[in-house]
């Protein structure tokens, strides 16, 4: 994934991340479903003018030895994440549910596999 | 390496005592061999550290398919020739996955871009050095890429996140390249006499630079303490250097030619190879700009900046415009 909210590198003239220059193509993080079944996968990112070129870009930079069979481009702006800050508070749900999980039942081994 | 002389703040590394709460709980994650992702706390200098870093491998990735392109047009056969044009081909995409590494910590790719153009960063010495005959593309790919494999395989380990994952992707695509190169060298090796000379002459050109590319012996430097600290680096320059030649000097015997350095052989006692250390003053001679190539090298990337930019702009107006279209036909 990219675009950290941070300070642009300090000894150049960057802009802040994730503002693109005029000039610059925007970024696309690209993602991509191999041949086995398994659902797309985030591979990386690049830069291109549009979705049509930021695929085909994506062939050459991501599929040039047969890794998939479809590729998806989501421009980097168009993403929204999930913050580090909030680990604690945004899974604590899932944490306090531990009936969620089958080994909290105690099945008798008499019963066989369940 | 493909990154060379990288500085760090220089002040050496803290104790897990005198860091700050954030700090602390950073280097414990490291230490535990868990990673550093981009929207993680991380240490001002650690950011700053592998934007050099990672950049400067980037670049070197750019800048290293200069030499082989050069040989491109003039391959011996038309195999050869489409195995040479996938593996420049590689090349560039391992700039572009580093780049984008390099751009998850806040950097954007055209100020990684105007840095290289300017020569305010750096790529690998090696790419500073012509190639000047068919066999050099042999002795590249077996002595430049082998030893970037000796690096960059332990790095798939490294703590930052998008760092490793590029490594990975990048290593399971060198080994490609490293024996396209040893094949041309057994096929020039096994040649005609004319061709064995070339081989030959190749070995001697690339072996002094291709023991620079691991960098001066760094056992004393505070930098390389502190990213061995970060698991940004992985191993001493030396440790590696070491690898390459115990891993190299049997092949070159493999193939019937001699390593110019008379002082390299076997040493029973410690399993390892001896050697001596390449010329130290041309390396830094090469850095400072003074190589063979330097002003060839970055000439040919400013001219492919500036002759590409019709082609950028008018993209960009293209995509403009269709995107503009679409709006007014909904
Ligand atoms: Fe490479
Ligand atoms: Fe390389
Ligand atoms: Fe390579």
């Amino acid at each position: 994934m990219s675009s950290p909210e941070t300070s642009p590198y300090k000894d150049s003239e960057a802009s802040p991340h994730g503002e693109t220059r005029a000039t610059e193509w925007p970024l696309w993080e690209i993602f991509i479903r191999g041949q086995h079944g398994l659902s797309h996968r985030h591979v990386g990112s690049l830069h291109a003018p549009d979705a049509e070129m930021a695929i085909k870009n994506a062939r050459d930079v991501y599929t040039r030895r047969n890794e998939g069979v479809s590729i998806w481009a989501v421009e980097a702006s168009d993403i929204a994440a999930s913050s580090p800050e909030e680990k604690g508070a945004l899974y604590e749900p899932a944490n306090d549910k531990v009936y969620r999980h089958p080994t909290f039942f105690d099945i008798p081994d008499e019963v066989g596999a369940m | 390496m493909y990154a060379q002389m990288i500085k760090s703040t220089g002040q050496g590394v803290k104790s897990l005592d005198e860091m700050e709460p954030d700090e602390r709980a950073f280097q414990e994650r490291i230490n535990a061999g868990g990673k550093i992702e981009p929207k993680d706390w991380m240490p001002e200098g650690y950011r700053k550290n592998l934007i050099r870093q990672i950049g400067q491998h980037a670049h070197s990735e750019i800048v290293g398919q200069l030499p082989e392109g050069n040989w491109i047009t003039r391959a011996p056969t038309l195999e050869r020739k489409a195995i040479l044009l996938a593996k420049v081909q590689d090349e560039a995409g391992h700039g572009l996955y580093l780049y984008c590494a390099a751009e998850t910590l806040g950097v954007t790719r055209d100020d990684l871009t105007r840095d290289l153009l300017s020569g305010k960063m750096k790529y690998s010495s090696i790419f500073n050095y012509p190639t000047l005959t068919w066999a050099d593309m042999g002795a590249v790919g077996w002595l430049v890429d082998g030893a970037a494999i000796m690096n960059q395989v332990p790095l798939q380990r490294t703590s930052y996140g998008p760092y490793a994952r590029a490594m990975v992707r990048i290593c399971k695509e060198e080994s490609f390249h490293q024996r396209q190169g040893f094949d041309i060298m057994m096929k020039m090796a096994n040649g005609t006499e004319a061709q064995r000379k070339m081989a030959q002459d190749a070995l001697n050109r690339f072996w002094g630079p291709a023991l620079m590319m691991f960098g001066p012996s760094d056992a004393d430097s505070v930098h390389s303490a502190q990213s061995m600290a970060w698991k940004i680096k992985m191993n001493s320059n030396d440790e590696l250097r070491q690898k390459f030649v115990d891993q190299t000097a049997p092949q070159a015997e493999y193939l019937g030619l001699t390593i110019p350095d008379k002082t390299c052989k076997l040493n029973a006692e410690t399993g390892h190879y001896d050697f001596a250390q390449p010329d130290w003053d041309e390396f830094f001679d090469v850095l400072r700009g003074n190589g063979p190539c330097n002003t060839e090298r970055l000439e040919a990337r400013n001219k492919a900046w500036d002759d590409g930019r019709w082609v950028r702009e008018g993209l960009l107006a293209h995509a403009a415009k269709k995107r503009s279209a679409k709006l007014a036909a909904e």
